[in-house]
């Protein structure tokens, strides 16, 4: 079979890589050449500015301000997931203690995994307009609650101090789901025995958690990082939907600023793709940092 | 190699196709089309014929599928149709005008009629500085369809030309005729006994006595807050005089921070101090905020005349909906309690490149002459630019109202049209300030201050081509 091995993985990799250098490879080189100029998007007609797109973006205010914006959730939504990931998959693969011996989940656990994984189910759209009603100010299912508790609450999405936080709840949301499957799966392919061994040994949920199951996954915890890096450093959809990046821009992320830029409310193409171009070296270094900081030796199973 | 490793490569390689925003400028420029200048297909200008129609040409006609909908467009098409039997229209509706639209203009193909309307207008300011829209004088010149000894022009209301022009030349048709201004329900008011102020102070008088009530005197759009910045900018033209909104228009320094707007700015500040709006406004969408207001929650809210309209499922049977122009600051205001805004709104336009720009020309004659007009009317109660085309159509309640308050206006309307030369000045700078002011959290000064500033940075933006219109 060696001699007949080439045919199939060229067979097999022509397309696909095909298809990425066409609609992929090919617009992200245009960009940065279209970045270069003014192109107003409505003709065929761009003039070179060399890089004063990009000076322009160094002193614009706004584009730091969804930036920074970027960066909280850069900070804050990876670990916040991976944590409650984390959590929810050591519950529904060895929470359970009481009763009979051996790892097993808590009660239920099959309910909660459908229950947990049902917003990676949703569209994007969907969980923004959802979301969008339970954040009504007067008749959503968070402000109903807080005034049955006879608590007051704040306008959500209407008050720049809540907004944001309104948003990465959101996004944590949105995205615990599917790492909690990711991470039960890779916990399923550590052995039973090295967990029968730590509850003999007494130690606590925490500790089991903290000491042997993190370093067995950390490679899929690694993988996670990554694409929630990148995740945050988009958030494009459901700021978009939800806020549209106001109040007075305290939800503004870097893609909608592209967006508005180009689509929105100007049709500075060539700035926008200023901005994107932007955004690709820092997805690029984010996720070069985080593969190359979280090496560790790797775990085989015999 | 491990499993391990080909699974980390491949998703460190999946990382360049994720941002899939990066794919944005996905259509580069060099689409070709620079030699089509538009008009291939030219037909004999006759009399009947005057814009030179070639009576075969296929017409490729795009409608903003929004608040009307697109049956309109539909009878305006057939009535093209019967007009010239031979031609194939082409009718399609979108609500993503720019994004469906753009590789069109690239490409030199773009269709030739559009209705650049909605969130996803394309913005004008970047369409006429690339000369990708037909000028229309031959339209205006053209002799009207159907009212007679009457050229286009002629047949329009004063002001409709103003505003679709750039530097003098027109290039957007604004097909229906929008009043903005603040509107109650008469049938609350008259159960309570309330009548409408004509003065701020006995406004605010009258707000204390709604909220006594219990019900609140305002809401808004609080995700849309420019919305407020409707009523506060006529409250300033209407103390100060038309030139307040000029300064504004032609981007003058300080602008924004004339005494006209100083005195309007501090007015409605009061609204908001006193707690006149109704609790959780700013965290409501603007179909939320009308909707609160058809249900009685509040008594007054700031809008065009599309209102009614857009309204329509929720409000209830009697609900009497009027529209009244913004009370006067005081008896030194510059103009009358009844002067209102009144503008030429829902643009039209024919791409400089259309295949078939006569015929893009013809539709604007045929959706501009009364027939074309009254049926809009009545489909869509909206009013046209057609001067007298309502005549003889049973009208709806709300649009009844504007035809009054246009009326009482006269010659005292107004209206200005910086929103139109820089959409991203009213749809993201004053949008936010807006937003800050009737939330409470910045004060008159400083509301002005922020508008002033995104003025400023328009201005000073060389790549935003700049228009000034004289009075």
């Amino acid at each position: 079979m060696r001699h007949g091995k080439y045919p199939l993985i060229v067979t097999f990799l022509v397309p696909p890589v095909l298809l990425y250098v066409v609609f992929v490879v090919s617009p992200y080189l245009q960009a940065f050449q279209i970045s270069t100029t003014d192109w107003l998007g409505y003709s065929a007609e761009a003039d070179s500015v060399g890089l004063a797109n990009f000076r322009a973006l160094w002193r614009d205010d706004y584009v730091w301000n969804a930036l920074k914006n970027n960066a909280i959730l850069l900070a804050l939504v990876p670990v916040l997931t991976i944590l409650l990931g984390l959590f929810f998959a050591t519950m529904l693969n060895m929470g359970g203690r009481r009763g009979r011996a051996g790892v097993t989940g808590v009660r239920g656990s099959a309910l909660y995994r459908t229950v947990y994984f049902f917003p990676q189910v949703l569209s994007v759209v969907i969980i923004a307009l959802l979301w969008k009603e339970v954040y009504h100010p007067n008749k959503g299912l968070l402000t109903s609650a807080l005034h049955a508790l006879g608590l007051g609450s704040p306008t959500w999405l209407g008050d720049p101090r809540t907004a944001f936080w309104c948003v990465l709840a959101v996004m944590v949301w949105s995205n615990v789901g599917f790492y909690v499957v990711l991470f039960g799966a890779a916990m399923s392919a550590v052995p039973k025995e090295i967990y029968e061994a730590v509850m003999l040994d007494g130690a606590s949920r925490l500790t089991t958690l903290r000491r042997v199951t993190l370093p067995l996954l950390w490679d899929t915890v690694q993988v996670a990082w990554v694409y929630l890096a990148i995740f945050a450093l988009d958030g494009f959809i459901l700021v978009q939907l939800m806020t549209n990046g106001g109040p007075n821009f305290s939800t503004d992320v870097i893609g909608v600023r592209m967006y508005d830029t180009a689509f929105g409310s100007e049709t500075k193409f060539g700035y926008a793709s200023a901005i994107g171009v932007v955004m690709f070296f820092l997805t690029l270094s984010v996720a070069v940092l985080s593969l190359r900081l979280g090496r560790r030796d790797r775990i085989e199973y015999s | 190699m491990d499993r391990r490793d080909i699974l980390r490569r491949t998703a460190a390689a999946g990382l360049l196709a994720t941002p899939a925003a990066g794919l944005l400028a996905g259509c580069a420029t060099g689409g070709g089309g620079d030699k089509n200048t538009g008009g291939t297909y030219q037909g004999t200008k006759s009399e009947q014929n005057p814009l030179g129609v070639k009576e075969d040409a296929p017409l490729d006609v795009v409608i903003f599928n929004g608040g009307f909908g697109e049956e309109y467009a539909k009878a305006h098409e057939a009535m093209y149709r019967e007009k010239y039997p031979k031609a194939e229209v082409k009718h399609s509706a979108t609500q993503e005008i720019s994004k469906t639209l753009q590789p069109r203009f690239v490409d030199g193909t773009p269709p030739d009629v559009v209705n650049n309307s909605g969130a996803g207008q394309i913005d004008f300011n970047g369409l006429v500085s690339q000369n990708a829209v037909a000028d229309l004088g031959d339209l205006l010149a053209a002799p009207s369809l159907d009212i007679p000894g009457k050229t286009v022009k002629d047949t329009l209301l004063p002001g409709a030309v103003e505003v679709g022009s750039y530097d003098g030349r027109f290039l957007v048709l604004n097909y229906t005729y929008t009043v903005y201004g603040i509107w109650h329900s008469t049938k609350l008011f008259a159960e309570r006994g309330w009548q409408y102020a004509k003065t701020w102070d006995e406004h605010i008088a009258l707000c204390k006595q709604i909220k006594a009530a219990g019900i609140a005197p305002w809401t808004y759009a609080g995700l849309h807050p420019r919305y407020m910045s409707w009523p506060l900018i006529a409250t300033a033209i209407k103390f100060g005089g038309p030139s307040v909104a000029t300064a504004i228009d032609n981007l003058e320094p300080n602008a924004w921070k004339s005494d006209a707007m100083k005195a309007a700015a501090d007015a409605w500040h009061q609204i908001v101090k006193d707690r006149y709006i109704l609790e959780g406004s700013p965290g409501l969408d603007h179909k939320q905020s009308q909707t609160a207001w058809c249900q009685g929650k509040a008594a007054f809210i700031s809008c065009g005349s599309w209102l009614e309209s857009e309204q329509k499922d929720v409000t209830p049977a009697g609900f009497d909906m009027t529209v009244q122009p913004t009370p006067s600051l005081g008896s030194g205001d510059k103009l009358p309690f009844e002067a209102i805004r009144g503008t030429a709104g829902e643009p039209f336009m024919v791409p400089a490149k259309a295949k078939n720009l006569a015929g893009g020309l013809e539709y604007f004659r045929v959706m501009l002459s009364k027939k074309g007009a009254q049926d809009f009317t009545r489909k869509v109660s909206s009013l046209t630019v057609v001067a007298g085309a309502t005549e003889g159509i049973d009208l709806p309640y709300g649009l009844n109202t504007v035809i009054k308050a246009l009326e009482a206006s006269g010659s005292n309307g107004f209206n200005w049209v910086y929103n139109n030369y820089y959409r991203k000045l009213e749809r993201n700078l004053v949008d936010a300030a807006c937003g800050e002011f009737f939330s409470g959290r910045t004060g008159p000064a400083e509301f002005l201050d922020q508008c002033q500033k995104g003025a400023d940075s328009i201005a000073q933006d060389s790549s935003v081509k700049k228009y000034k219109r004289t009075a």
